[in-house]
């Protein structure tokens, strides 16, 4: 799937992964996580191979399609994960509060919109505190506000120490990254931080960087 | 394992089946029907009620349990909630008894309901304890959960689970003893029932009802029991951490 693929993500910051549908964004994440069945190459996380059991307490995954429980309101989804990674119900208030779903929490997941699901599904990889949060495509159909308010919620937990690797297929949200893995076909085609991008390409523009590094890759 | 981790499971299993009222009233309801109808097409005195009666009863569990689990795990398969878990610190058997946990719970009120209705009302006669029916319905709500839990790793869409029911459950109806004596069956159908769980379940429901609580009684508990926790390695060898 990903050939000949070398990365590396910093800790303490957020790392945006980028690129088409298709790029192989989200294959990545779930070898990150543990749960890609690989065919070779190795992936380490936080000091172990991924997928270690050591590692399950100290992760946070949210899949790209909402992967909460549509029959249960978004608080007894919420209780319920928050008991498999041994925290208390007060966590759960948190993670609302973080995602800004207080007002829906005792509403069934399936009644909610697509941002909303999404957000269900944020506050459940949220709940352990964990050291690193993989998130796939969290910005998805959200609105503006809502989505400077989980961008600035992503670099407040980077700053308190969490490795974050977010990733998106509109490029308007890599400015708000530290750091930067564009990806297509299932190549990385560059690893950089958005000025380092914007000095490679000379574009400033940063759509029209990615133009330029896939003009160059052909 | 993990015994925190576990009650977890089993109880947002019984929080969904508690947000779906109708089918909970469907596993309810439908067995007490079933049991009314055998009573009023053969007579409350028929020798037919009288034995079809209680095997019908101890049986009911396993069908409802086996669709039930098939389709929720099925779910929790394609909706990512698997996916999201098997990230997180929780035990495959976690997941696997707290399935079996609620169910069995969900079994228990069910297989009761029928059984007042059936000896209280409907004149259903057992020799042995009543108790005794109401456990080994629970026992093959269980088995039925394990086995449904299994049978989903092979279906990809709900249509495809829904028809492992007539496939998995029907041939060992029809081969467990109810319709036809095992001793009266061709030699090669009696051989295939040896090896289906189902015909231990009704041997032993209908020694319970001629009170018959030997050692071949003692010895179906235990197939029975071998079953669900053959079932239920099965079930956790189908719980990959990775998949494609």
């Amino acid at each position: 799937m990903l050939p000949g693929l070398t990365c590396d993500v910093a800790a303490g910051s957020v790392t945006g992964l980028l690129g088409p549908s298709g790029s192989g964004k989200s294959t990545l994440m779930r070898a990150v996580v543990g749960v890609q069945r690989v065919a070779g190459g190795s992936v380490e996380v936080l000091g172990h191979s991924a997928g270690a059991p050591a590692l399950r307490t100290q992760l946070g995954y949210m899949t790209q399609a909402p992967s909460v429980y549509g029959d249960l309101t978004v608080r007894e989804n919420l209780t319920f994960f928050a008991r498999v990674v041994a925290q208390s119900t007060t966590t759960v208030d948190r993670v609302l509060a973080e995602v800004s779903l207080q007002e829906h929490a005792d509403q069934l997941v399936a009644s909610l919109s697509g941002g909303e699901k999404a957000r269900a599904s944020l506050a459940a990889a949220l709940l352990g505190e964990p050291q690193l949060l993989v998130l796939d495509e969290p910005t998805v159909g959200l609105d503006p506000v809502l989505r400077r308010d989980l961008w600035k919620l992503f670099h407040r937990l980077a700053a308190q120490g969490a490795t974050l690797l977010v990733s998106s297929h509109v490029m308007d949200e890599a400015d708000r990254c530290d750091a930067l893995l564009l990806l297509r076909e299932g190549r990385l085609l560059a690893q950089a931080t958005p000025s380092e991008l914007r000095a490679q390409t000379g574009e400033n523009d940063l759509d029209a960087a990615f133009l330029r590094l896939v003009e160059a890759a052909r | 394992m993990s015994l925190s981790v576990t009650l977890a499971v089993a109880r947002r299993v019984l929080g969904q089946l508690r947000h779906d009222p109708r089918t909970l009233a469907l596993a309810l309801v439908v067995p007490c029907m079933l049991e009314l109808i055998l009573q009023q097409l053969f007579g409350r005195n028929s020798p037919v009620f009288q034995q079809v009666g209680t095997p019908l009863l101890g049986l009911f569990p396993f069908v409802t349990m086996f669709l039930v689990t098939s389709i929720t795990m099925l779910r929790e398969r394609t909706s990512g909630t698997l996916e999201r878990l098997m990230t997180m610190p929780l035990h495959k058997v976690d997941l696997l008894a707290g399935y079996g946990i609620a169910f069995a719970l969900l079994a228990v009120v069910q297989a009761t309901l029928v059984s007042v209705l059936a000896f209280g009302f409907l004149g259903l006669e057992v020799d042995g304890p009543k108790w005794l029916v109401v456990g080994l319905a629970v026992a093959n709500a269980v088995l039925g959960s394990t086995l449904g839990l299994f049978v989903s790793a092979f279906a990809q869409t709900e249509f495809q689970a829904v028809q492992f029911m007539p496939a998995v459950v029907f041939p060992q109806i029809l081969l467990c003893g109810l319709f036809v004596a095992r001793e009266e069956m061709a030699t090669w159908l009696r051989v295939v029932s040896a090896f289906l769980p189902l015909t231990y379940a009704y041997d032993a429901l209908a020694r319970t009802a001629d009170d018959q609580l030997d050692a071949r009684f003692a010895f179906d508990v235990m197939v029975v029991g071998a079953c669900i926790v053959l079932a239920i390695s099965l079930g956790a060898a189908t719980l990959r951490r990775r998949t494609d």
